[in-house]
């Protein structure tokens, strides 16, 4: 436990050079894998350790956005508005995991994929608090130059990743960690062994959702101008998953080396593709999945259960 | 008189979300796949009938009888070659290999067609038939028999052929079905090709009502899941409840709420569903 | 989170008291009015044929499936509506008919899982050295280290034996603990029943095989259809007439030691 603490805050250190490169486009890219870490860290927690198909990640993340930018509307410091986001999808979190994580499989997968949309069409007809199609336009940071703010958010960002890394390791290692393995492998017995499986799957889905609520309006702030088509997209819950299953859920390590990798392919294919940029990014997806046998293996064999694992 | 105009909407819609649903709910029953392709496979068969009619003359009811051996052949050969090989896998996996295979096909269509939202108009127009104070466009009638039509088909085919019985008993037993001699690789590719058969087949009747763009696939495969856990999994009957209780749902609702909510009203409907009977409104548990 | 105080009830109360259970699926009445109490410190069997309600009865007990009617008091306290985690944690530990372990943990993780969870013990080393005596106790100390699923059938059954046990239990459900076995295995898992009786824990053990029941019961109850038919001393049961005939059938009367069933 000590010695991954340890690793994430060397390798944080590293990556905290990178604003010294003062290049606009390595600060983008690098902003970005922070926050895919984030996702993909934070998709972890239920659907690696508690074994839950989650599709809410989009969720989340469209939730933090907003919350954050009407949290400014209405005057709040940016850092209050993103303290306001990710308590908001934690409670958010908490309410939705008491109600759907009785769900089991495709059901729980596809309940999660639908909280999505049905979020998009509320901020979307409430036009007078969010905008609603027209977008909402946040405030620019007061930093000078450019090259400050872009340097600012990937601190920020990365602060965030660090601290979800940090949620992961003693989570990981704590009773929570090892009651949500248990659920994984089998979860009526766990139940039977003493575990509030309920509370545990709620603490797990809450723990992946505040962070992602905190990166959306990190997110927000950074582009300055979000729309619920934008943050509420539902690539952003298959990209967590994609990651994970990249990197392998077996480690602590796993989802942040696959939201690098993801990264990776997904600003080469970005480059190149432009117009059937997705198109190749599902290509990538169903490669990954069909033949990529050490992120998918590992993942395949946490996830056997010994009986009806396909239910 | 509001009251039955409505209703006969929803009825109307109803039977086209059955034949939408149909295929949808075989593959998630007998496969325990849920196919996001679905949508798209939809929109696809609008397209073709959509440039069937204006480049070719093709009437959309003619091309319902191209698209289908078209769309079996491509479910056909997918489930054989890609999703056979991850039938077995935790569900997470096959959701994410159809979102890829998804992400494919919707790319495509929009490089190919862009997301312009097209109108397939009939010249003449079929007209309109007046009952008594009910207002019925006869396209809207016609489609939804053959999509009543349609759904029957897939029924007949699943309960007296051979190969629906081969389905059927797969569905019910694998292992069993594997030892009785029937060829269980061979059936879900029969099945997956029958499911996409009544997506693409079912394109052309709803491209006459409604518009065509690669940004509809969503949307249709929303409603399939809405109406699978409405009317329970992998029965035909089911999709039937299903898709009618839906059509109705959202024609009342687009009346009470106003049409830009009837999705999201049917959504709220699905997970309270979901809430209050975990494995669906008609689900039977532990199957698959 | 902690475990009750294990003050033993006084023999006024007893442990575990169902009074008028039933238990309904659908229309079906799988557990029909059934009142039963155990005493602490008493090994006691419960059998019956194939579908008699056995199983559903230990379900109702431990809160999978709630009773549909009637009140179960665990130490004078009402647990009728309790979920399972919290008839763990109250102190009632259960085996499984077909065993569940979590097959990718070690051994030596299934175990201390039940002394965490169930047994209130602290995380890390406190639940692991107990769940390690545990495992030496049923003898798996060998293969503590080896995940769950390499065990083979008899070692699982073992491992659900040190499960329960690590769940510090005052009272142990053992549904069909020794099917699948062999003679010898079943001899072994004999031994092992007694020496868990004699630290003082409580059983009530569903059976099939006779031999189990009357070499360690030194009550019965039958059940049949869902109702209890008999209660009583072992050889006042095995002689009850109505047993006889609605469960052992005619040769059992002569011959009690002779197995029910068709298993194993």
């Amino acid at each position: 436990m000590k010695r991954a603490l340890l690793i994430g805050v060397l390798l944080s250190g590293v990556l905290a050079l990178v604003p010294l490169t003062n290049d606009a486009y390595w600060l983008r890219l690098g902003t970005t894998m922070l926050m895919y870490g984030v996702l993909a860290l934070s998709w972890n927690f239920i659907g690696g350790m508690a074994g839950y198909p989650s599709f809410a990640v989009a969720a989340f993340l469209g939730l933090g956005a907003y919350t954050g930018a009407v949290a400014q509307k209405f005057g709040l410091p940016m850092g209050w508005a993103w303290v306001a986001a990710g308590l908001s999808a934690l409670l958010f979190a908490t309410l939705l995991g008491a109600a759907l994580l009785r769900l089991r499989g495709h059901y729980f997968a596809i309940a999660s994929l639908v909280v999505a949309e049905v979020l998009r069409e509320l901020v979307n007809s409430a036009t007078e608090l969010t905008g609603g199609g027209m977008g909402l336009n946040l405030p620019v940071p007061s930093m000078i130059s450019v090259q400050a703010q872009a340097s600012f958010f990937f601190y920020a960002m990365l602060a965030l990743v660090l601290l979800t890394f940090v949620a992961t390791v003693i989570t990981t290692h704590s009773r929570l960690g090892f009651g949500l393995r248990c659920i994984q492998q089998n979860e009526a017995a766990a139940d039977m062994l003493g575990v509030n499986t309920t509370a545990f799957k709620i603490a797990a889905f809450a723990l992946s959702g505040v962070f992602v609520g905190i990166a959306g309006a990190i997110y927000a702030s950074w582009v300055h101008y979000i729309e619920p088509p934008d943050v509420f997209d539902v690539l952003y819950s298959v990209k967590a998953i994609v990651m994970v299953l990249l990197g392998g859920a077996g480690s602590v390590f796993g989802p942040l080396l696959g939201a690098a990798a993801f990264l990776t392919l997904e600003e080469l294919v970005w480059r190149k593709f432009l117009e059937v940029h997705t198109g190749v990014l599902g290509l990538l997806i169903v490669l990954l999945v069909m033949f990529l046998p050490r992120g998918v293996l590992s993942i395949t064999q946490l996830w056997k259960r010994p009986k009806d694992h396909r239910a | 008189m509001l009251f039955l105009q409505i209703l006969a909407n929803g009825l109307v819609l109803g039977g086209l979300y059955a034949c939408i649903a149909a295929g949808f709910s075989l593959v998630w029953g007998v496969l325990n796949v849920i196919n996001i392709l679905h949508g798209s496979f939809i929109v696809l068969g609008g397209y073709l009938a959509f440039f069937g009619y204006t480049q070719y003359g093709i009437h959309p009811f003619v091309s319902i009888a191209i698209a289908a051996p078209l769309f079996f052949a491509l479910g056909y050969v997918l489930q054989r070659t890609l999703i056979n090989r991850m039938i077995a896998a935790p569900v997470l996996l096959t959701l994410t290999l159809t979102f890829g295979l998804d992400l494919m096909l919707a790319n495509g269509m929009l490089a190919a067609f862009t997301a312009d939202f097209r109108k397939l108009i009939l010249d003449p127009p079929l007209g309109i038939l007046r009952l008594g104070a009910l207002v019925l466009p006869i396209d809207r009638i016609i489609a939804m028999l053959l999509a009543l039509g349609l759904t029957g088909l897939l029924y007949l085919t699943l309960s007296r052929s051979r190969m629906g019985r081969a389905i059927v008993a797969v569905r019910m037993d694998r292992e069993a079905a594997a030892l009785m001699g029937v060829n269980v690789k061979h059936v879900y590719a029969l099945t997956f090709g029958l499911g996409a058969l009544m997506a693409g087949a079912s394109g052309p009747l709803l491209a006459m009502i409604f518009p065509i763009s690669p940004l509809t696939g969503p949307v249709y495969l929303g409603k399939a899941f809405v109406i699978c856990v409405l009317g329970g999994l992998g029965s035909v009957p089911g999709a039937m409840i299903g898709g009618i209780t839906l059509g109705i749902v959202e024609s009342f609702g687009s009346l009470w709420f106003g049409p830009e909510h009837a999705t999201t009203l049917s959504f709220v409907l699905l997970i309270a569903i979901l809430l209050m009977r975990p494995e669906g409104l008609l689900g039977r548990k532990g199957y698959a | 989170m902690s475990q009750p105080t294990a003050a033993m009830p006084t023999n006024a109360t007893p442990l575990l008291a169902l009074d008028h259970v039933s238990r309904d699926f659908g229309g079906l009445r799988a557990v029909s009015d059934v009142t039963l109490s155990v005493t602490a410190g008493e090994v006691i069997g419960l059998i019956g044929p194939n579908g008699a309600g056995k199983t559903t009865l230990v379900n109702v007990m431990t809160g999978v499936h709630p009773a549909t009617q009637g009140t179960i008091h665990f130490a004078g306290e009402d647990i009728t509506r309790i979920a399972p985690w919290q008839a763990a944690r109250r102190g009632i530990a259960r085996t499984f008919q077909i065993v569940q372990p979590f097959p990718e943990m070690r051994v030596l993780e299934n175990v201390a899982a039940a002394a965490m969870f169930a047994g209130g013990l602290a995380h890390g080393s406190e639940a692991n050295d107990f769940a390690m005596e545990q495992l030496r106790f049923v003898g798996l100390g060998e293969m503590a280290l080896q995940p769950a699923a390499t065990l083979t059938l008899a070692m699982r059954k073992r491992l659900e034996f040190a499960k329960g046990l690590a769940m510090r239990p005052r009272l142990l459900l053992l549904d069909e603990v020794n099917a699948g076995l062999n003679s010898t295995e079943v001899d072994a898992a004999l031994d092992l029943i007694r020496a868990i009786a004699a630290r003082g824990v409580t059983i009530l053990i569903i059976e099939h095989l006779m031999k189990v029941v009357l070499n360690v019961c030194s009550r019965i109850v039958v059940l049949h259809h869902g109702e209890l038919i008999a209660a009583g001393p072992q050889q006042e049961v095995i002689r009850n007439p109505r047993v006889i005939q609605a469960y052992l059938g005619r040769r059992y009367a002569t011959d009690p030691s002779a197995q029910v069933g068709d298993r194993s």
